[in-house]
């Protein structure tokens, strides 16, 4: 925080009282005169804004400790520049401060199960740089009501949590299907739900990888309520960064990438060792064994083996915090790699 | 004008330009600095389609309404449910407040223990307890309770038949739908949880409010009462109660000023109110300097009107106990 500018404060410049008063605005200042990435190594720490508690991409445990998909980016960024996946600062940030955080410089990187849209990527001086998990909005019902369809939902009441794109998607489907609904609209996750499971509003609406958890965990007896086949909406989630500063942006967009690569090529945190000496050129590429994929992005050649070394690729990224060996339980669907019937695709490291 | 006050004028002046210069300086360097980060600003996206739906409106609303529309049906609301509230809160703070004053000794410690149990539990705790509790013991909207004929009691909340509805009708008829009732005016159970809990909450202050307003008249007063002739109750209605409204008013219109803020605690429980729009209308457009700015205009804005009222009230009750 050492490079603020006040702005504008030289048509003042004669008078006294300006020196007071450019004392006074300081704080109101640039704050990212600097490069992102040199400010990083400066204070040797990334500092990385997520969710305040959404379990599988960001949440904190009893000992403080984060985890989950959107964490493990920012830990394998850590890993790409410190060698040290946990040189990361967490900011836990409600839906209504993230963007906000982010553009006045607070947190380097918002990895907050943040859906891609064009108005949130050509108007808030922010930018999307990959997506990390593909989502949809979707709806989990109680079975008494033996619904088979979202379509059936006529005049019902939906719970909603606030400050997402979920209302907006929600009055899109709805008006094009001709259907009238209500929603009721809770700014904090706990109240939307505890509402709904007392019985308050006939559906509950969120992004699917949500739902799952939310039948599993919270419901009072899971096997009451069931989750409708319709997905109303696309969500692809991923980080974004300040716009204006296109090496940072490079190195956020390409750490991800590298995760999706090694995944493709077969490389995981257990053989990252042996495939280090593959015949493969482009496995040796990728870590740092033939030409420097890092010097590009302004890093060392190690930079994509460090952060799978640290958080393993995107498909043990996904198995581990919201796939088979997590409480979610989500199948890979349409977050499989290109190859094996998903979205997963990354441009090549060359 | 002497030289004296002249100086005073110019020391004014000036400490009034360095103010207004302050807050220019202050909204032309943020909005520098967005501009410079590529945030775009400005009021603009207020005539733009609001797109999402409100729950439950006072003014007729659609999602292809405008934005600043949707912050209109917010704002009418929020008065929705801070008028009634500070009418019952009124009502009943100044029952307790002469509940407390009360010989009998059950009476002025039942009002006591209402006081000190409602005034010392936050305020976000009373409505989230309301709120669960009422939609906890109500039965679901799809076997609704019909207490009367047409008369529907749900976890959707209170059904009841109001004017208009389909042509040529002159009431609409909540009815019993497949998924919730239909039809007529409801009060959901977030509005009657909103309303119940400030009401019940503020009426504790106003308690305590005009019991200290009462008491701050001299004891002299009453006894030159009583000496005059006067019975109990007249001496209080001609002569106490117009002397202690004197200092009940001022403080009494902070507490409704307050009560209209706390209304804004809606968006813990599910009530579309002001903030809980303009809340939706940020995410939406990410217009984070616009929307709180906004918010904090229209609560100001109300805060004077109210601080005039009041204003005009004390003058007005100023004049029967006018002090020398």
């Amino acid at each position: 925080m050492d490079k603020m500018q006040p702005l504008r404060v030289g048509r003042m410049r004669s008078l006294r009282a300006a020196v007071l008063l450019s004392a006074l605005l300081l704080p109101f200042g640039l704050a990212h005169a600097g490069k992102t990435l040199e400010q990083i190594r400066q204070r040797s720490q990334l500092v990385c804004g997520v969710s305040t508690g959404v379990i599988g991409f960001s949440s904190a445990d009893s000992q403080g400790k984060w985890s989950g998909l959107d964490v493990d980016i920012c830990r394998a960024i850590a890993a790409a520049l410190f060698n040290d996946p946990n040189k990361v600062k967490y900011v836990p940030l409600n839906a209504q401060q993230r963007f906000t955080a982010l553009q006045s410089g607070e947190v380097d990187i918002l990895s907050r199960n943040t859906s891609w849209t064009l108005t949130r990527d050509a108007s808030l001086g922010l930018h999307f740089t990959a997506v990390t998990y593909y989502d949809g909005q979707g709806f989990l019902v109680p079975k008494k009501l033996k619904l088979t369809s979202a379509k059936q939902l006529k005049d019902a009441e939906i719970c909603v949590q606030s400050g997402t794109t979920t209302e907006k998607n929600l009055n899109d489907y709805f008006k094009a299907q001709g259907v009238r609904i209500k929603p009721v609209v809770f700014e904090k996750f706990e109240s939307s739900i505890k509402a709904f499971f007392s019985g308050r509003c006939q559906a509950y609406t969120t992004d699917a990888s949500a739902l799952a958890f939310i039948r599993s965990k919270e419901a009072p007896k899971p096997d009451d309520y069931q989750v409708l086949p319709e997905l109303i909406s696309k969500e692809p989630l991923g980080p974004m960064v300040r716009r204006g500063d296109d090496e940072w942006f490079a190195i956020v967009k390409w750490v991800i990438f590298a995760l999706i690569e090694a995944e493709e090529y077969g490389i995981t945190r257990g053989n990252i060792e042996t495939m280090k000496s593959s015949a493969n050129p482009a496995i040796a590429r990728l870590l740092g064994g033939a030409e420097d994929s890092g010097k590009p992005l302004g890093l060392d050649r190690e930079w994509a083996a460090r952060a799978v070394r640290a958080v393993g690729n995107y498909g043990e990224i996904f198995q581990r915090n919201v796939g088979g060996d997590s409480p979610l339980k989500l199948a890979r669907g349409l977050n499989a790699l290109w190859n094996k019937g998903g979205l997963m695709y990354a441009p090549p490291v060359r | 004008m002497t030289g004296q006050r002249l100086r005073r004028f110019a020391l004014q002046a000036v400490l009034a330009a360095g103010l207004a210069l302050l807050l220019w300086q202050l909204v032309a360097i943020t909005a520098a600095n967005m501009h410079e980060r590529g945030i775009h600003s400005g009021f603009g996206f207020l005539r733009e389609p609001a797109g999402f739906a409100i729950g439950e409106s006072l003014l007729p609303f659609d999602s292809a309404d405008s934005t600043w529309w949707a912050l209109m049906a917010g704002l009418a609301n929020t008065l929705r449910v801070a008028l009634p509230a500070i009418f019952v809160s009124t009502v009943l703070g100044t029952l307790l407040g002469l509940g407390r004053l009360s010989p009998n000794l059950l009476l002025s410690g039942l009002c006591k223990a209402y006081v000190e149990a409602l005034r010392n539990v936050p305020l976000l705790l009373q409505l989230l307890a309301w709120y669960f509790v009422v939609s906890d013991l109500l039965p679901v909207a799809n076997a609704a309770l019909e207490v009367a004929p047409h008369l529907f009691l749900s976890k959707s909340g209170l059904s009841l038949p109001w004017f208009g509805g389909q042509a040529g009708a002159w009431f609409d008829l909540p009815l019993q739908g497949e998924m919730a009732v239909t039809g007529g005016a409801a009060l959901t159970p977030e509005y009657l949880a909103l309303l119940l809990g400030l009401s019940l909450y503020s009426a504790a202050y106003v308690a305590e409010t005009v019991r200290a307003g009462i008491q701050s008249v001299p004891r002299g007063q009453s006894e030159a009462a009583l000496a005059l002739g006067l019975s109990r109750v007249q001496g209080f209605r001609l002569v106490l109660w117009p002397q202690a409204l004197r200092s009940i008013i001022p403080p009494l219109t902070n507490q409704h000023l307050s009560l209209t803020k706390n209304a804004s605690l809606a968006v813990a429980i599910g009530y579309p109110d002001l903030v809980s729009i303009a809340n939706t209308t940020l995410n939406q457009t990410g217009r984070a300097a616009e929307c709180i700015t906004l918010i904090m205009a229209v609560y100001l804005i109300i805060s004077l009107l109210a601080a005039w009222a009041s204003a005009w009230l004390e003058r007005r009750t100023g004049r029967w106990t006018r002090h020398s």
